[in-house]
């Protein structure tokens, strides 16, 4: 157990989709902390929950029960407008396709989170060019997604995750569409944001490999959360 | 950056979007031409003026009144000027060449008429000249009159062959004034029936009374018709504007018509647009999810999809209506005697630009309320 208090707190989380008049249960009383600057990985089969419970964590999904405790705020009582906006300045979202806005270029697709921070313009540009720079890409910068490989995409969607300094970056999948170098080249991107920059970094995969990368690995199966760290057990 | 995604998404999809602004363009262009047809119709009521009264026969249009009654009613208090005519019906060559052709007291008549204006030196030259007459630009250049040209009627009410000499070519005080009309002296007529249907000698088709004031014209109407009240020839006398009226209500059907199939016309372009926007924004959930993932709200989203809605509606509303104005033209110069006013007014490029806002707004409803309403994690799902 480390002694400073976990960035992210649940307890007793639960989540259950209904299709028509059937109520199928995703996650079954969930408890368990992410400490600051921890890299965590979820690992588990398909529909065992995991996607689920990196969105609930991320905001971007409400839970049935239970409660997620980000750096103090309890986000499952926050309204839509107070949780998009806490989104936007605390979290940095990864996703296997990359989810680019494909009529943007890549520098606009960084600076795209800024516009909600309130900078001026000059400002959002030096930060958006400041990340594409981090992620190696600064040649790239006047490219849409269209021009670039999915590397390349894949480190842009890291740039602009990173740009708003979140305190949490979650990824889902995130080397899921890439080829076997491709793939390796944003694991250690990821290690670098997590070792150098200090980022706490939840991230969900299927690939072993990627998982290995993780200093924490935690499995869901069923819905129910396993332990594989001794070093943070439940 | 809401702007930027929002004119680049618009024409993403650039066949769709061509299409689209393609079937925008063609409706305003059929509803512009459709409303202008309408201004058409009612442009002699428009341009008639609230300070004139029309007197005639009661019983109906075509019995005519005594010259007589001219000075009865110049004596009648509120009254201007007296002026007075016969719609002669003439055919210019063959019966497709309609225009309207008067007999009117000339001088008079265009006192009554500031908005003909006439060239001094033509309307002297007119004045003196007993088988002169003056005709409408419009009308001298469709049939490349010239001053001094002889032009003969064929009268049907009048029968016979009647020669008349071009002496004036008068032009509007505005578009709005009908230039396709031919007045000749009222004397050369009568002169002519006395000698050969002595019966229908001094009998007058119309008055045209001048108040001198527009507030007058229901006392002056009454008094005009009270004076003839039980003679052998009772007036019916009303405004200008209600005596072109009555002409407009016989074909009130085909006006209402022509409305509606306007109305129908803008159905048409919402669905379409309506259309476009629900595939657009089906397309589009990825996006819309990701924006609202990185925090944007439902007003950002609302105004992306609402304002390609707008632009497109736009563009194709411009687009329709700068053809309208050539695509007019042509339609007048096709039909001249149809409609000789056929001019595209400031209101129906309103209606034009109204009617887009409307089908942008209307169109882009249930999508944005689709879009917004969608969970985060639903959207992103549809992406890959």
């Amino acid at each position: 157990m480390t002694d400073s208090p976990p960035i992210v707190r649940i307890r007793n989380l639960s989540k259950a989709y209904r299709r028509g008049s059937l109520e199928v249960p995703v996650l079954h009383d969930i408890s368990f902390d992410i400490q600051n600057r921890e890299f965590l990985s979820l690992m588990g089969p398909s529909g065992s929950g995991k996607s689920t419970l990196l969105n609930l964590i991320a905001g971007i999904d409400r839970a049935d029960g239970g409660s997620i405790l980000v750096e103090g705020v309890e986000i499952t009582v926050l309204s839509e407008t107070e949780l998009a906006a806490w989104r936007a300045g605390s979290v940095g979202f990864i996703f296997q396709f990359y989810n680019l806005i494909p009529v943007l270029t890549a520098l606009e697709n960084v600076e795209l989170p800024l516009h909600l921070s309130g900078l001026s313009k000059r400002e959002r540009r030096d930060h958006a060019r400041m990340c594409l720079d981090l992620v190696n890409l600064s040649h790239r910068l006047d490219h849409y997604p269209g021009q670039l490989s999915g590397g390349e995409q894949q480190r842009v969607a890291i740039a602009r995750a990173i740009v708003t300094d979140p305190v949490l970056l979650v990824a889902d999948e995130p080397t899921g569409d890439l080829d076997r170098v491709s793939a390796a080249e944003i694991l250690d991107l990821m290690e670098r944001l997590n070792g150098q920059l200090g980022k706490t970094i939840i991230m969900v995969t299927h690939d072993p490999r990627a998982a290995q990368r993780a200093g924490v690995l935690r499995h869901l199966d069923k819905g129910v959360l396993s332990d594989d760290d001794p070093a943070h057990p439940l | 950056m809401i702007l930027r995604i929002l004119f680049r998404n618009a024409f993403r999809n650039r066949l769709r979007a061509g299409l689209t602004i393609l079937g925008i363009t063609v409706a305003i262009l059929a509803f512009g031409l459709l409303r202008t047809v309408v201004a058409a119709w009612y442009a002699g009521v428009e341009a008639a003026s609230a300070a004139r009264l029309v007197t005639r026969n009661a019983v109906s249009l075509v019995f005519p009144l005594p010259l007589s009654y001219k000075e009865k009613i110049r004596q009648i208090p509120g009254v201007r000027g007296v002026s007075w005519g016969n719609w002669f019906g003439g055919i210019y060559i063959e019966e497709k060449n309609f225009f309207p052709n008067f007999a009117v007291d000339a001088r008079t008549y265009l006192d009554l008429y500031p908005e003909f204006i006439v060239p001094e030196d033509q309307l002297k030259a007119f004045l003196g000249d007993r088988k002169g007459f003056v005709a409408g630009r419009r009308i001298a250049a469709q049939f490349g009159w010239k001053l001094g040209d002889t032009v003969t009627l064929r009268g049907v009410i009048y029968p016979g062959n009647w020669d008349f000499v071009l002496r004036g070519i008068y032009r509007g005080k505005d578009k709005t004034i009908d230039e396709t009309q031919f007045f000749f002296h009222w004397d050369y007529l009568n002169e002519t029936v006395r000698r050969k249907f002595p019966g229908r000698a001094d009998q007058v088709g119309f008055y045209m009374i001048g108040v001198t004031h527009p507030d007058l014209a229901a006392e002056v109407s009454s008094a005009v018709d009270d004076m003839f009240r039980n003679s052998l020839a009772e007036t019916l006398t009303e405004t200008e504007k209600a005596f072109n009226l009555g002409f407009i209500s016989m074909t009130s059907t085909i006006v209402m018509a022509i409305q509606l199939v306007s109305i129908v016309i803008i159905f048409i372009i919402m669905a379409v647009v309506a259309n476009t926007m629900a595939m657009t924004t089906r397309e589009r959930i990825g996006d819309y999810a990701i924006l609202k993932t990185l925090g944007f709200g439902g007003r950002h989203i609302a105004a992306l999809i609402f304002g390609e809605a707008l632009v497109i509606t736009l563009t194709g509303c411009v687009l329709g209506m700068v053809l309208t104005f050539p695509v007019a033209r042509a339609f007048a110069d096709s039909l001249p005697n149809f409609f000789p006013v056929f001019n595209v007014s400031n209101e129906t490029l309103a209606l034009d630009v109204a009617a887009s806002l409307l089908v942008a707004c209307v169109a882009g409803i249930v999508p944005t309320r689709t879009a917004i309403r969608i969970r985060i994690a639903d959207g992103l799902r549809r992406i890959g």
